[in-house]
């Protein structure tokens, strides 16, 4: 029997979109071909599947404003379709590509966001590129530097922690001004994937259905997207803006793997009875719905705060990730636990899921860094209510 | 979440914010001078309860979903939101009045004849104040093994038995009583609901100290205890839907307390005054404990949600209870911690005057009263999630063949 939840925060329009995507995943990324491409030697990406859901679905402008080329919908039917992408695993870029690049992008580029946005919205995926070797996901850890001066610079050097390098057609890339600290000086610019000087490079994941990305750069022409120099508040809003709509794609999974738990509880029977009927099982169980519950309800709550411009949209951000993060880890663990020795085995899937909870739990930021933001902000807070 | 006041609505709160601000104080955020658990102190704030719930009957903000024949204001669930709301930024002593209410109350309009409603007014007054007898010795998760005996004679019953962990039984005027009226039938089918005065021969109230040190809940011995018949709600042998409906909305009632005096933000105002959230570990601690009130705050405006477009909430109830008491003993434990060896400290040599070690101590109101997690984990499982039961055997068996443990 399926698990049936009330539905949460979803109008008859957002149900019928989650549906049609559902659906669409179902079909064009059944587990099977999520394992095929995670076990062909390349680049860990469906392009075929990519191109479908851009073109059929929309999906990579599905919140870029109109006027910039996408469909114009807010970051909650962004976060859906997330969470359809989270729930099946499929190996195609939209969080890289929509949910972390373009809201970057978007916010730095001001005037001409219209330009480095449409490309995107069409399913020209991009990917960003901030993080480097010491793995400091704080964008003033930038070391890199922009040569030159102006709107042309030439870059030369790593950058790590890339997610989309399959199918990025341009990288944005963070660097700054030669000789500046912190968020001083702070700039994004623009790399053609198909320079000479552009390398990048498939890393051992331990997440094997979204594998990470390095990028070598060698003397590569780059263009400043916004003002050169200028783009750290920007970076900031769209990195916080891609904290909240990640934990919308862990939720997805989530729920997949609640469902994964509760079935196999409620099928598998030893001692002549469900497991699911004895306490110990029953109890993980209830503990998973907790999980879930406070989740979902988290996730939804940075979503809405963004699509309302809420001045606290950031912080719901980082409450939402601190919570789901080791949320969706015990998620996978106890229901990995729930299924006995096959869910310890490569064939099934929980293992697919346990990874994905893994690296999520790290990228953008892990537990302890946004607790730490969170309470550096209420402190900072009270001493400006004081004030 | 919580959307605009309607034009109605906020006409509503205006006239509740001015009816409390001319009858209370505000409320204020320092912290107590001294937290007194003595008999004496808890005989004051009984009485100060009881005047406080008078002035709101007399200026008809009681209780104001009931209808106004029973004394409500004959209002709507949002309405008495909104008056929750503001009641809370004043200082006010709502005390156990509003749990009592809440279970009894509903109980007596939904199963209780014309002249059981009777009650209702008086319970609104503050003149009689209710207590629930329901677990024993051998009834505590599982409620419908209630042996307390229950005999018709003539046209009384005759009540003899023990009951515990009885909240205030030893200020309450009338309680309401889980009874075994017949042994010889499954234990779900033997079992009456009757209403009693606590004030009479034969019942005597021995309170139990918690390991807090207060007198939360009591031991009740009843010999020889007598009620009219007309005092069985819903008929003789058929008390157990009241007796479920009525933990129903006690487990509503306990998901739903909001934490006021002792939260996150003053725990991290107090460690940045003290220069502790220097410390990388502190800001996660403390970090971590704000997160979980903020979630526990979305998750209790989905309830409301559900209260405001009157519809079935989309949460359940136990997943609230779980993570607000959780949560709330896991905060106290981190300020405690935060104090370091001042933690050891209590009472006016503490800081805050023990206010948090208070706290820690008073976890088991909440994880065990109201149902045990672990049931409201199993009610999860079998609920919401559709889980297998187990086996039973004490279904199709008279409840006189059952084993127990005493």
């Amino acid at each position: 029997m399926p698990l049936e939840l009330a539905e949460f925060n979803l109008s008859e329009e957002r149900l019928e979109f989650r549906d049609t995507l559902r659906r669409f995943f179902e079909e064009h990324a059944p587990i099977t071909e999520v394992r095929r491409v995670m076990e062909a030697d390349g680049s860990g990406s469906s392009s075929k599947l990519w191109q479908l859901a851009s073109e059929e679905l929309g999906l990579a402008g599905i919140a870029i404003e109109e006027e910039h080329g996408g469909q114009g919908f807010g970051r909650k039917e962004l976060g859906i379709a997330l969470g359809e992408v989270g729930r099946s695993l499929a190996p195609i870029p939209l969080f890289a590509a929509a949910g972390l690049a373009a809201p970057v992008v978007g916010a730095v580029a001001g005037d001409e966001a219209a330009e480095w946005l449409e490309p995107i919205a069409i399913g020209e995926a991009a990917a960003l590129a901030w993080v480097e070797a010491d793995g400091d996901w704080d964008p003033a850890a930038t070391r890199l530097e922009a040569v030159g001066s102006g709107g042309e610079r030439r870059l030369t050097g790593e950058k790590h922690f890339l997610l989309g390098g399959a199918e990025a057609k341009r990288l944005f890339v963070v660097a700054r001004e030669s000789g500046s600290h912190c968020d001083e000086g702070l700039g994004l610019y623009a790399v053609e994937g198909n320079d000479p000087g552009v390398e990048l490079l498939r890393r051992e994941s331990l997440d094997l259905t979204r594998p990470l990305w390095s990028l070598r750069l060698t003397d590569v022409s780059a263009r400043a997207v916004g003002t050169p120099g200028a783009a750290a508040e920007g970076i900031r809003q769209g990195l916080d803006e891609a904290t909240a709509l990640l934990c919308s794609e862990m939720v997805g999974g989530m729920r997949r793997v609640l469902e994964t738990a509760i079935d196999y509880a409620s099928e598998r029977h030893q001692f002549s009875r469900p497991i699911g009927s004895f306490q110990a099982i029953k109890h993980k169980c209830a503990n998973l719905l907790i999980d879930y519950e406070g989740s979902r309800t988290a996730a939804d709550g940075a979503l809405v705060a963004l699509d309302e411009g809420d001045p606290e949209a950031a912080l719901l951000a980082s409450v939402a990730k601190s919570h789901i993060g080791p949320a969706y880890l015990r998620t996978a663990t106890e229901s990995g636990q729930i299924q006995g020795g096959v869910g310890y085995t490569w064939e099934y899937d929980a293992h697919l899921y346990f990874r994905r909870a893994m690296a999520c739990k790290a990228l953008l930021g892990d537990e302890s860094a946004h607790q730490e933001r969170l309470a550096m902000w209420v402190a900072r807070g009270l001493e400006e209510g004081a004030a | 979440m919580r959307r605009e006041d309607t034009k109605e609505e906020a006409a509503f709160r205006a006239e509740a914010r001015a009816w409390l601000a001319a009858n209370a104080e505000p409320r204020t955020d320092a912290p107590p001078a001294a937290l007194d658990h003595s008999p004496e102190a808890e005989a004051r704030a009984w009485e100060a309860m009881k005047v406080w719930q008078r002035k709101k009957f007399e200026g008809g903000w009681a209780a104001i979903t009931w209808p106004v024949e029973y004394g409500g204001r004959g209002g709507t669930p949002v309405e008495s939101m909104i008056f929750n709301e503001e009641q809370s930024r004043f200082d006010v002593p709502v005390g156990f009045i509003a749990a009592s209410l809440g279970m009894i109350g509903p109980a007596l309009m939904r199963f209780g004849t014309e002249a059981q409603k009777q009650y209702l007014p008086g319970m609104l007054r503050g003149d009689e104040v209710w207590c629930q007898l329901f677990s024993e010795p051998e009834a505590g998760s599982d409620l419908a093994a209630v042996r307390t005996r229950g005999e018709v004679e003539g046209d009384e019953l005759v009540i003899n038995g023990q009951k515990v962990w009885t909240t205030s039984a030893q200020f309450a005027d009338k309680g309401f009583i889980v009874l075994r009226t017949n042994p010889d039938v499954p234990k779900h089918d033997g079992i009456s609901f009757a209403l009693i005065d606590m004030k009479q021969p034969g019942i005597e109230v021995r309170p139990l100290v918690t390991m807090r040190g207060d007198r939360h809940f009591n031991e009740v011995f009843l010999s020889d205890v007598r009620t009219p018949l007309d005092h069985v709600v819903n008929g003789l042998d058929r008390g157990w839907p009241v007796t479920t409906f009525v933990l129903m909305n006690e487990g509503a009632f306990i998901g739903t307390t909001v934490q006021t005096q002792t939260n996150a933000t003053a725990l991290i105002e107090a460690a940045q005054a003290s220069g502790r959230l220097e410390e990388s570990v502190v800001r996660q601690r403390l970090g971590e404990a704000y997160a979980r009130e903020r979630v526990l705050g979305q998750l209790q405006d989905r309830l409301k949600a559900a209260l405001l477009d009157n519809r079935m909430p989309d949460v359940d109830g136990s997943v609230l209870k779980i993570l607000s008491s959780e949560w709330s003993h896991e905060r106290a434990v981190t300020a405690n911690w935060l104090q370091g060896a001042a933690g050891m400290l209590t009472g006016s040599d503490a800081p805050m005057a023990g206010l948090w070690q208070d706290q820690v101590l008073a976890r088991g109101a909440t994880t065990v009263g109201g149902g045990t997690l672990e049931v409201h984990r199993n009610g999860l499982g079998e609920r919401a999630l559709r889980l297998p039961k187990e086996p039973r055997f004490d279904r199709e068996v008279a409840f006189r063949e059952l084993k127990t443990s005493g």
